[in-house]
């Protein structure tokens, strides 16, 4: 599964959501604005659907994923009776695709929780501590982000053995650890560029001790950050359960998943037979909940970097001129976060156009 | 130089931990490997000396402390030995590797420099055209990035190799040829490479496309872009230096993106039934090829580390602020 290295939203890049301003952020509830962007609609409409589909899924199943006939020696394309034909051994595509939701978005969601209060713990505490702890937590991050995650998935699985598969939460926390590095080190240099702004050098000043300038001051204003790593550790964990299912490492047919019923359809051949019904379906709901994921985090990096926005200006405003006025116009408000800027109600909104822009890109 | 020397010393740091833990791993996991592995040789009663050696093989039941084991072990992999295949016995796990590291290096180090040039590529011209009709290349590449790679082959199997017969569907050469010098042989194996190559470059491309977008777009909004536009540079010109710039990041995002290039490339392997590391790594889970797996796992990670070596000397050579303080 390919992942973007996205941009990274250091002290480098600048923007962030109200972090001059943190305290007017705190004493009025801030309006979530996010819902706007058709990118954000989007993902959260198909999420909602796969949500769906998981939950309700096993119980409108027609067959049982398990069930095998005997009727055919190939795999039969759709009909009335398996919508979406049967495997080699006259088992229920569609049943699968049904049952096989559940246990891979739990385990996704289990790695997505652990993993992001991993990478909050580190990456904060790295950020906020500097010096040598600092050091010795981006140096751990670091390792863990090189250190290729499947083949070490592999051998922990692999001698964990038939009993460690079947353990949902056991997969979770494991996938975790390979996957929470990324998250800190983003955390990490946020909270490095958050640490020195006057409104936490002055809670420090009136003497309010480090948890609570961490908890009240500095964590509010990750949030963003903190949910576009943990979409990126639910994706991840999509990925990589699938990918370990596909090596066969989980067990059927207790744990069927759509990663597994692409190790069926791959240990018998049925790219190469043209059993399509087989592996396209699963592979593409795989590929679909994954877009679904990105598209938010999409929506997410938009709206901690607005100039990524801009790309839906032309077409609403009607003139590619006027486009690129507005943009010209920007050059002089690069570092104004115009959109965030307004969500916090702080001070005068610049007039740029990306105020207007949350539109289709 | 001295960034250089600080990597090699992170590289060398981490190149210690995966040995570590390809040490500790199956020592520290519940269960005895030994037991799993004889519950797996089914009609056979294994004799003591089988057992024995299994013993030894995992450091079980041994006498010898831990720290004498550690040592041991580095031993072992200082000089190239992997231990015994336990799938292929009595091949050693090195000579397997040695073996099928070549296909893997060649595939996904020619699919990921393709990608990363194409990916850099289009992203900056996306970013530059931002408000035309690329935009709706976005959705098409979020699908791209999202998808698994061995779905992604398969598909490709089934449309250029079966349906239209353009390209064979699996192996790396001819099951005819002897490996030789020759043009027909070379240019076999690059026949047999062109489809599992193109699979790898369009599922990563995407990621390179998106992050080098996203960056290029801050980018434009640079002072020094307004003002090359202002000198009247031709367009290519500035459209060059903005994204000399916005490419450093997708450099040093290397480290994070070579890794799920490299799980993927596996798998993709998988599916072309290419001899390569990928194919070892599944005969190795469904054999429980325990050697062969920790093997696996140190190779991939040195190869890894040493990808993340090259990325870092471009980047010294690309940003000269990194060349100053030395």
């Amino acid at each position: 599964m390919a992942l973007g290295i996205g941009t990274e939203p250091t002290a480098g890049s600048g923007a962030m959501p109200g972090g001059s301003l943190p305290g007017t952020a705190r004493s009025r509830p801030r309006a979530v604005r996010l819902p706007r962007s058709p990118k954000i609609l989007a993902g959260l409409a198909m999420l909602a659907f796969f949500l769906l589909w998981s939950i309700i899924g096993p119980f409108v199943a027609p067959y049982s994923p398990n069930n095998i006939g005997l009727n055919s020696p190939v795999p039969l394309p759709p009909s009335a009776a398996h919508w979406l034909g049967t495997t080699n051994i006259q088992q229920d595509v569609f049943s699968q695709l049904l049952v096989g939701g559940g246990a891979m978005l739990l385990v996704a969601v289990v790695a997505g929780v652990i993993a992001t209060a991993l990478s909050v713990i580190v990456g904060v505490t790295a950020g906020y501590l500097g010096g040598l702890a600092d050091d010795l937590l981006s140096m751990l991050a670091n390792i863990f982000l090189v250190m290729p995650a499947l083949p070490l998935l592999v051998i922990l699985f692999g001698f964990l053995g038939k009993s460690g598969s079947n353990d949902v939460f056991l997969i979770g926390f494991i996938i975790s650890i390979t996957g929470w590095a990324w998250g800190a080190r983003v955390l990490r240099a946020q909270t490095l560029s958050l640490r020195n702004r006057d409104y936490v050098d002055s809670a420090r000043i009136i003497g309010e001790r480090a948890w609570r300038i961490i908890f009240a001051e500095i964590l509010p204003n990750l949030t963003p950050i903190v949910a576009s790593s943990f979409l990126f550790t639910v994706l991840y964990a999509v990925g990589t359960y699938s990918a370990m299912a596909f090596l066969g490492m989980v067990t059927l047919p207790p744990n069927w998943s759509w990663g597994s019923m692409l190790f069926q359809a791959a240990t018998n051949n049925a790219e190469l037979s043209g059993y399509w019904w087989w592996y396209i379906p699963p592979g593409l709901l795989i590929a679909l909940l994954g877009t679904s994921l990105v598209l938010l985090n999409f929506g997410i990096d938009e709206f901690i970097n607005p100039r990524l926005r801009a790309a839906g200006l032309s077409r609403r405003t009607g003139s590619r001129r006027q486009a690129r006025a507005l943009r010209s116009q920007q050059f002089a408000l690069t570092p104004v976060l115009i959109e965030a800027a307004g969500a916090a109600a702080t001070g005068p909104a610049p007039t740029g156009g990306s105020v207007r822009a949350g539109g289709p890109a | 130089m001295r960034v250089i020397a600080r990597r090699l010393f992170f590289y060398a740091v981490t190149a210690a931990i995966a040995v570590t833990i390809d040490f500790f791993i199956p020592r520290l996991i519940p269960g005895n490997p030994v037991q799993a592995i004889l519950s797996k040789i089914q009609g056979q009663l294994p004799s003591k000396a089988t057992i024995h050696a299994l013993d030894l093989q995992f450091g079980v039941n041994t006498t010898a402390s831990l720290w004498s084991q550690y040592t041991h072990y580095w031993n072992n992999v200082l000089h190239g030995n992997l231990g015994v295949s336990t799938m292929s016995y009595p091949d050693s796990v090195g000579s397997l590797i040695r073996a099928a590291l070549p296909y893997t290096l060649g595939l996904v180090g020619v699919a990921t420099l393709i990608s990363f040039v194409l990916g850099t590529a289009i992203g900056a011209i996306v970013a530059w055209k931002r408000g035309s009709w690329l935009d709706n290349l976005l959705p098409v590449v979020t699908f791209f990035q999202a998808a698994p790679y061995f779905f992604l082959a398969f598909v490709a199997v089934n449309l250029f190799a079966i349906k239209l017969g353009w390209f064979p569907s699996e192996r790396a050469s001819n099951v005819a040829d002897f490996p030789a010098f020759t043009w027909t042989y070379i240019s076999d194996v690059l026949y047999h490479a062109i489809l599992p190559a193109l699979t790898i470059v369009i599922a990563s491309a995407a990621g390179w496309i998106v992050g080098m977008r996203n960056v290029m777009v801050t980018t434009m909004d640079e002072d020094y872009v307004l003002i090359a536009a202002a000198k009247g540079l031709s367009k290519r010109r500035v459209i060059w230096y903005a994204a000399r710039n916005a490419i450093l990041p997708s450099v040093s995002g290397f480290s994070l993106a070579i890794g799920f290039i490299v799980s993927g490339s596996l798998l993709t392997e998988i599916v072309f039934s290419y001899p390569g590391l990928g194919n070892l790594l599944l005969q190795a889970v469904s054999n429980n090829d325990y050697q062969l797996m920790q093997g696996l796992f140190l190779i991939i990670t040195f190869a890894v580390l040493a990808a993340n070596l090259i990325a870092d000397f471009v980047y010294v050579f690309l940003d000269p602020r990194t060349r100053q303080e030395a």
